[in-house]
């Protein structure tokens, strides 16, 4: 990577950034899980390594979460970005020598980051946990290059129209800078009280609404035509998907605070507005659902159709939860409770994540020009994470519905705590089964760039048979 | 530019996005301005002091630059007996709370009697101040105010310090940043729910009982009882100090972490902690080797355990 940091920018192959930024989301998605099986393991058996505070439970939580935020599911995008929106616009990257710089930028930002929240130095904001300098950092050396390598490169391509995927990158590397300055004013500016209690949880809300959800959608409405060679369903469905994501879900951040006191229209209305969620969401599935008739064997045939399915088809329940779950005749008896924590799973950890796994894989493929080098491999990651996460995804359901419960009938607290400790030991296997399957798919990765199978000049990686 | 042909849509995205935007954050903003502080948030966000999280005056979040709140029974420059009253200490250097420079925060008639009667204008940072709560009437209302006593009675920070004893004086804004830096909101939250808390947690709080305060800390995920009021359903020192250094002494059942490490080298007479010793006693106590755990030791007077328990205890 080093070598192509200062090297003339005609030099730089083709693809460089999106491989770097491809082989770095995998190894932060293996640093992610390890943590949170590591977490999870703490919560199940709270005296599992204890004595230090660099093994405590409060400073090794966040750095989970941002570790897949940042690093596994961001860098992800990123390498999607950088290579399904030049093939979109039968063009190049804009600039490959920006798409280098970015990825380093970005690891070495994100390492910085992550080591200082893990002592502890926090901004004590729920998501927005960096202190302010990171967060001018991820604003001016992440989010801007990449926008404007994603911008400049749907500005000068070689196409007529621009094709929905592309409008949901665009559309996202936009809105991410705003929700990531608005986001963070309450640390530039110190605003306190109610309106750094809102802001945080505006931030929590867009960052997952107008970011991690419709780039993963745009993945999706790539990798599905692309392989099942079955052209989008419809490109007006995907219209409805794009607009009432930028209507709806920016809208209903107020329903994460529904128990608080914020202003009561304020609620009511982001209550309203989360329903409405539903709509991008219902588009979005059936028109991938549909673009798949007649071709439903590439579910089972191909790793990288199983990976894209499924995070499609777990958008059902994570919309069905997300739709209703923050009205108050429901959010009252789950709010705060394993529940959510089983939801954001869903939205990470199913729906998104199998959508960007199969972007890096089939990238990675494409670009490099190698097959896949194991089949097995590959299917042993897709069983070890969807098995891991229902797993996780279940027990932390039933864990908050007992929660639920108790809160409701004023049990004693401990009580609580006993009923749910089956269910936190479920939650630390299916999360160790993720992370195994992931140290499965980087030695998978690794050895694909080393020797699999060469691709052939004009031919695409799922038009060769598997040789393992 | 090829982006003739989306001039439309380029314009509806952004109006579309403005729209949503003037919704979520203009026009609550209009309403959140409006929220008057209540006395328990000015109290609050005195005691805690500018903020609870990263900042430069506290980089690595040690509780620097924090104030000291000080219960007084006595003048401190009479020594006239008086009511126990709480005393907010700002010594010189420590950053006020956003409230002192900025009064608009505190709300109608909050601002004004604090700055009429509290004279919190007056207050400067290099010289310290010490800011007392009062109640008093502005147009026909009553409202708490803010009152600079440095300026009003001549109470200057050291004055005040030197007239109590170190059990009258409590470290909850350093206590804040430790809540902040261990992680203890991520098991615990700040906010008894509207709906359904009232009986075991207490009241859930009102629209004006954060201003001047960040982070608010709320906490989303409950793994844990809240702690909004725990001061006031257990106001004892001696389980809190049990029960941070390993809950397990007093709640078997607990999967709250040990946070021992926060006792640092030395306990409150100086004499060093043997972290190894005790934990091997402790070992062989849960084997059934001992009848009884081994002593928690009482934590130093400027340990981070000492300064997260004045924080904890002073959640009423
Ligand atoms: C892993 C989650 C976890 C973390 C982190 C955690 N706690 Fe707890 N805490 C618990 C649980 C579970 C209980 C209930 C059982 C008990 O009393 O120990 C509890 C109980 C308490 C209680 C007693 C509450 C009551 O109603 O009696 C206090 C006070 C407390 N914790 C303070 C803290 C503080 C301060 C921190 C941070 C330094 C912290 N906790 C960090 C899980 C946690």
């Amino acid at each position: 990577m080093f070598k192509y940091l200062f090297a003339k920018g005609d030099d730089i192959p083709r693809g460089t950034a999106a491989v770097y930024f491809g082989i770095s989301s995998i190894i932060w998605f293996v640093i992610g899980t390890g943590l949170g099986s590591f977490n999870a393991a703490k919560l199940a058996f709270p005296d599992f390594v204890t004595g230090s505070e660099f093994f405590s439970f409060g400073h090794m939580r966040q750095v989970h979460v941002m570790a897949v935020i940042f690093g596994w599911i961001s860098m992800a995008f990123a390498m999607a970005m950088m290579y399904i929106t030049p093939a979109l616009g039968n063009t190049k990257l804009w600039s490959e020598k920006l798409g280098v710089w970015n990825c380093f930028l970005w690891n070495v930002g994100l390492s910085l980051a992550l080591c200082l929240l893990w002592a502890g130095i926090s901004s004590g904001r729920e998501y927005s946990d960096f202190p302010w300098f990171i967060d001018i950092y991820v604003l001016a050396f992440i989010g801007i290059p990449l926008g404007l390598n994603v911008w400049m490169t749907v500005i000068k391509r070689r196409t007529q129209g621009i094709y929905t995927t592309n409008w949901f990158f665009a559309g996202a590397v936009f809105m991410v800078w705003i929700v990531l300055f608005v986001g963070n004013l309450p640390e530039y500016f110190q605003l306190t009280g109610l309106t750094e209690a809102y802001l945080t949880w505006w931030f929590a809300h867009n960052v997952l609404g107008l970011w991690i959800t419709p780039v993963a959608a745009a993945i999706a409405y790539y990798t599905v035509p692309k392989i099942t060679g079955n052209p989008l369903y419809s490109h007006r469905i995907g219209h409805l998907h794009f607009w009432s994501v930028v209507v709806f879900y920016s809208t209903p951040a107020a329903h994460h605070l529904m128990s608080s006191p914020l202003p009561e229209w304020l609620k009511s209305f982001a209550s309203v507005e989360g329903v409405l969620i539903l709509v991008p969401a219902i588009a979005f599935v059936s028109n991938l659902i549909l673009t798949m008739t007649g071709k439903w064997h590439y579910f089972v045939d191909n790793v990288e159709t199983k990976f894209t399915m499924t995070g499609v088809l777990l958008a059902i329940p994570l919309n069905m939860q997300g739709g209703f779950q923050q009205t108050r005749a429901i959010n009252w008896y789950i709010h705060g409770t394993g529940w959510i924590v089983a939801h954001a799973h869903l939205a990470l950890l199913g729906f998104s994540t199998f959508l960007e796994a199969s972007a890096v894989y089939y990238g990675l493929q494409t670009i490099m020009r190698r097959k896949l080098y194991s089949l097995a491999l590959a299917n042993f990651h897709f069983w070890f994470l969807l098995i891991g996460f229902c797993t996780y995804w279940i027990s932390m359901t039933i864990a908050g519905l007992i929660q639920g419960a108790a809160k409701i009938y004023e049990v004693p607290y401990i009580d609580t705590v006993i009923a749910e400790h089956p269910y936190m030991i479920a939650r630390w296997v299916g999360g160790t089964m993720v992370f195994t399957g992931n140290c499965v798919w980087l030695y998978n990765m690794w050895m694909t760039a080393r020797e699999g199978t060469l691709i052939p000049e004009g031919r695409l990686p799922h038009e060769l048979a598997y040789e393992r | 530019m090829a982006f003739r042909e989306y001039k439309i849509g380029a314009r509806m995205f952004g109006l579309a996005l403005g729209g949503s935007m003037m919704i979520t954050l203009y026009m609550p903003s209009l309403d959140i301005v409006k929220v008057g502080s209540t006395e328990y948030g000015v109290r609050k966000s005195l005691s805690f002091g500018r903020v609870g999280g990263f900042s430069l005056e506290d980089p690595f979040l040690r509780g620097w630059s924090k104030p000291k709140t000080v219960l007084l029974k006595k003048d401190p420059r009479t020594g006239a007996a008086m009511d126990p009253t709480y005393a907010y200490v700002y010594e010189p250097g420590v950053r006020f709370t956003s409230s002192i420079p900025h009064p608009r925060i505190l709300g109608v008639g909050v601002k004004d009697l604090s700055l009429e009667k509290g004279h919190i204008n007056e207050a400067r940072e290099a010289e310290g101040a010490v800011f007392l709560v009062q109640e008093g009437r502005y147009e026909g209302k009553k409202y708490p105010y803010i009152e600079n006593a440095t300026a009003t009675r001549n109470w200057t920070p050291d004055v005040v310090l030197s007239s109590v004893k170190d059990s009258d004086i409590q470290k909850i804004g350093s206590g804040k940043i430790m809540f902040v830096r261990e992680g203890c909101w991520w098991c615990h939250t700040l906010l008894p729910e509207e709906t359904q808390d009232w009986q075991v947690f207490g009241a859930p709080p009102a629209l004006g009982d954060f201003n001047s305060e960040t982070p608010t800390a709320f906490g989303s995920d409950r793994k844990a009882p809240d702690l909004l009021h725990i001061g006031s359903r257990n106001s004892s020192r001696e389980w809190m100090m049990m029960h941070f250094f390993n809950p397990r002494l007093v709640q078997p059942h607990s999967i709250m972490p040990r946070f021992d490490y926060l006792w640092g080298e030395k306990d409150a007479s100086g004499n060093r902690i043997d972290y190894d010793k005790w934990r091997a006693d402790y070992n062989a106590y849960t084997a059934g080797e001992r009848v009884y755990p081994p002593d928690v030791p009482v934590p130093a007077q400027d340990s981070d355990a000492r300064m997260l328990i004045d924080f904890i205890l002073s959640l009423k």
